[in-house]
């Protein structure tokens, strides 16, 4: 079993699928009146939060406490280098309190790769800068699987601002490795220099949505925030969500059975109009209560076992 | 002063013999009382000078001082370093450069000569007193806002013209500011993959594109900074068969790294300019053989622990390098005796101005020297580096070449290996 | 002389008729304990637990033409000993309709060794619901209980060592039917 979770790419195909199907069964056992269960009492889960994500900080939190482990939230907010102490001060701390694992939030790529060398426990990837956020990649593809039924040969389209979207970067190589078919859309600006051979030589990438839209099964819309205007990514939010909004005329473009999905928060009007957010096709609200299931399945396979 | 009999060393690798150092220089025999030095089996080298080294005093005693710096140097093999100007205050007066050279003069291991800032305070907006500088006692030639770029053509074009009247150059840090903001790594497949900001190699090539236009156009020599791409070099390539007066260094390791080690997201490969591909690092290795590119450079920047243990992010740029340049050069070169002399002494000291170094062990020559164990192999410790920090990126790695001894005007400053003060 | 090894430290305690004979003889003792099975479940514990209560199940039907609900109950949550091994994956629980509360529930399992496996059981059973009462078949009750838990249907009592094992096998996940018992104090 893996140690870590820092990346999508530390899951293969059989441990990610165990992943999803571990997520299964918590997700059954949600549905009854006792949530909680005993399996990782004596452990303790920090939750290392140097961004603000409630969202985020929340779901780990339920996950853990549903499991029956000590909960410890650590927010280390003011991230500045030169304030506060150093992450790896902190992981000392970490690991002087007996952490068993270790959520971390942060906002520099790769912060949970250094914190992994300082930490005893095991570490997961909550998000960091605008590398990955794989237990978000998790909760998508378990969305997919539960709403599709399968993975396999599934054509996915991520559209908008991938540039900066750890949601993307973890999607791709989840989706990749579970046999899924990625097209990333977005305009040029946005989409990464190489990013087929930076992450799957199968990825696909396309600056043109409607043309897109007809051939998928899954249209994920990512966030895309409009500050991204100032730095020239492009000229307007409304020549934006002109030509990479999701909006009912669009949608309806999609197969019949192709399904909407948004890590959230969602900007609704630029990315997503409201109507395409609250119709029947989008997973917008699932993909909240999976959270809390895929963030329970990893946390039982890193911690569940023999240290 | 004490006479030294080099028994049995061979001269750029050719043939073996006896040197003797009398009075500081390079003389035809030696006293009956003079020192003999068992050289059988090293390589003697025209004392090495590096035009590019950064020894952070004034300023940041914390992470290299002159006189640590200078030590490194000597057991690197050098017998001169130029020191950039980014120190707190800034090098950009008469009073800082003098300052910074006489500690250099004190600590008695290295010529210790100080680079000029081009502009006040590094901020790329008004002339610094290059001609003061010039004049003071530390006799700056070499000016630089090295870790910045001069970025406002107006201003570079002033500076090159103006340094004219005392033979000084430019030495140019080429990073167009507006393409690098937020710049962790090369901008390619492995930074999309790491979700790092991307520093384009473009960055680098449209700087020194201008920048060879601009000396081309006022008639003034410009030496380009590590030099870290393939379509650098052929910008620089071009220019030179044109005529312009320009000429460029590469670091050791943009020699040898690529941008793959970013992968572990341990800054001590984070550097600016940061690591590149492969193929960037065959094109510097051929252009530095063709002497497109003429000298190797270390870009020495040594850096406290706090500044390189955290995320990538907010580490610092750069890495230690004075005692490991030779050896990676080796390992890059092979035992090229010659070249390695051209590249790594005679070229740069003839760049500065420099005399005195960079000159061929003959009679009457200052004796500036070192002397190399080729056979020898070494796992290089962070812990062993006489540099007040760490930020080796070769930590346990094999380099072969091993620096016996360094001698300054007769002085030795490193022997069996190890400094002498 | 060339006898494979495990041949020869390991024999059968259960043939497939054996077995089957087994099964119905617990089958005809849930029917008389529970007077006709009246507001029972059979919940078989994965793995082979599952396949068990199924065969039950099917039995009962066959003898009194009844359809007792079968479900199964996965423990791994619940175990006490899981930092001892790597992390397990998990089994299916899947209640039959109408759910456990107030009725009587047969936990099913294979194999009674040392009493955790049922000590689990109880909990995850807690956490379902609240049946009005629970009991315990088994296929083989090998002893060397930890914790003071009996079984209501034993199919076979086997006294074994610690170092033996019992390996049951089932057509529906093994292939065949049988149980033998390996191992012992003269490997
Ligand atoms: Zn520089």
């Amino acid at each position: 079993m893996i140690k870590h979770l820092r990346s999508a790419a530390d899951l293969d195909a059989p441990t990610a699928t165990l992943i999803l199907d571990t997520a299964g069964e918590m997700a059954a056992l949600a549905g009854r009146e006792v949530k909680k269960l005993p399996t990782l009492r004596g452990r303790t889960v920090v939750n290392l939060f140097y961004e603000d994500s409630t969202r985020t900080r929340i779901s780990f939190e339920a996950a853990a406490k549903r499991l029956s482990a000590d909960v410890i939230n650590f927010s280390a907010k003011g991230s500045s280098v030169s304030k506060g102490e150093s992450l790896k001060d902190t992981a000392l701390t970490l690991q002087a309190m007996g952490a068993d694992a270790v959520v971390i939030r942060h906002p520099a790529s790769g912060a949970p790769h250094r914190l992994a060398a300082w930490v005893d426990g095991s570490v997961v990837n909550a998000g960091d800068g605008t590398h990955e956020h794989p237990t978000q990649a998790l909760l998508d593809a378990y969305t997919m699987r539960s709403r599709l039924g399968r993975l396999d040969g599934l054509r996915v389209a991520i559209v908008g601002d991938v540039l900066h979207s750890r949601v993307a970067r973890s999607n791709v190589l989840l989706l990749t490795t579970l046999g899924a078919q990625v097209t990333l859309v977005g305009p040029p600006t946005l989409i990464p220099v190489d990013i087929a051979a930076a992450l799957s030589p199968a990825t696909k990438v396309s600056y043109d949505l409607d043309s897109v839209l007809p051939d998928m099964d899954v249209v994920m819309m990512l966030r895309v925030q409009t500050e991204r205007m100032q730095d020239s990514y492009f000229p307007s939010a409304r020549e934006y969500s002109r030509r990479y909004g999701l909006d009912l005329a669009r949608m309806r473009k999609m197969p019949e059975h192709a399904i909407v999905m948004h890590p959230g928060p969602m900007n609704r009007g630029m990315e997503i109009t409201p109507e395409v957010a609250d119709s029947s096709r989008s997973t917008i609200v699932e993909q909240v209560a999976n959270g809390v299931s895929a963030r329970m399945a990893v946390l039982y396979l890193l911690l569940g076992g023999k240290a | 002063m004490t006479s030294y009999l080099l028994r049995g060393v061979s001269l750029l690798g050719a043939e073996l013999r006896d040197v003797a150092i009398v009075d500081g220089r390079i003389s035809d025999n030696a006293p009956a009382d003079a020192e003999i030095i068992d050289a059988a089996g090293l390589v003697a080298l025209p004392g090495l000078v590096d035009l590019h080294t950064h020894l952070r005093e004034p300023g940041r005693e914390d992470a290299e001082t002159v006189e640590t710096g200078s030590r490194s140097a000597a057991l690197g093999g050098y017998t001169a370093v130029f020191a950039m100007a980014n120190t707190s205050p800034v090098a950009d007066t008469a009073g800082v450069v003098e300052q910074v050279w006489r500690l250099g003069r004190e600590a008695g291991l290295v010529d210790v000569q100080p680079i000029g800032a081009v502009t006040v305070g590094l901020a790329g907006k008004q002339l610094a007193e290059l001609g003061a500088m010039a004049t003071s006692a530390a006799n700056v030639r070499i000016f630089s806002d090295d870790g910045h770029c001069v970025a406002d053509p107006r201003l570079m074009r002033r500076a090159l013209e103006y340094v004219k009247a005392f033979d000084g150059i430019i030495a140019q840090h080429a990073e167009e500011p507006r393409l690098t903001e937020g710049a962790q790594m090369h901008e390619g497949e492995v930074s999309t993959r790491l979700g790092l900001t991307g520093w384009p190699a473009v960055a680098e090539e449209a700087i020194i594109a201008r920048d060879v236009l601009l000396a081309e156009h006022v008639g003034s020599r410009l030496h380009v900074c590590h030099v870290s791409t393939a379509g650098s070099v052929e910008v620089l390539r071009q220019a030179k068969a044109r005529g312009v007066r320009v000429t460029a260094e590469v670091t050791p390791h943009h020699l040898l790294l690529t941008d793959e080690l970013a992968a572990s997201y341990d800054p001590v490969y984070k550097v600016n300019p940061p690591l590149r591909t492969a193929s960037d690092v065959e094109a510097l290795r051929a252009a530095l053989v063709e002497g497109v590119i003429d000298i190797v450079a270390t870009d020495h920047a040594p850096h406290a622990v706090e500044d390189k243990e955290c995320e990538w992010a907010y580490a610092r740029p750069g890495m230690v390098g004075l005692e490991t340049a030779l050896p990676v050069v080796l390992s890059v070169l092979g035992e090229r005796w010659d070249l390695i002399a051209e590249r790594m002494s005679r070229t740069p000291a003839r760049i500065a101005g420099l005399t005195g170094h960079g000159t061929d062990l003959a009679v009457g020559e200052p004796a500036n020297l070192t002397l190399v164990d080729p056979s020898a192999r070494r796992v290089v410790d962070p812990s062993e580096l006489a540099s007040r920090s760490r930020n080796t990126p070769y930590a346990g790695t094999t380099l072969p070449g091993r620096i016996v001894a360094t001698f300054l005007r007769g002085e030795p400053t490193v022997l069996d290996g190890k400094a002498v003060k | 002389m060339a006898q494979p090894r495990a041949d020869a430290s390991s024999k059968i305690i259960l043939s497939a008729s054996d077995l089957h004979r087994v099964v119905d003889r617990i089958a005809h003792q849930i029917l008389e304990k529970t007077s006709g099975a009246t507001g029972t479940v059979l919940l078989g514990i994965p793995t082979r637990g599952v396949p068990l209560a199924e065969r039950l199940a099917a039995r009962i039907h066959a003898f009194e033409g009844i359809d007792i609900p079968v479900g199964s109950l996965d423990i791994t949550l619940y175990r006490d000993d899981l930092r001892l091994h790597a992390t397990r994956a998990l089994g299916k629980t899947e209640l039959p309709g109408g759910g456990i509360d107030g009725r009587r529930v047969v936990l099913v399992d294979d194999v009674l060794y040392s009493g955790r496996t049922v000590r689990a059981a109880l909990d995850a059973l807690n956490d379902e619901g609240r049946p009005s009462s629970v009991q315990l078949a088994v296929l083989v009750d090998r002893g060397h209980r930890q914790l003071p838990i009996r079984a209501d249907y034993v199919g076979k009592n086997i006294p074994t060592s610690l170092a033996e094992s019992v390996r049951v096998s089932l057509t529906e996940i093994d292939g065949l039917d049988e149980v033998k018992l390996t191992g012992g104090e003269d490997q």
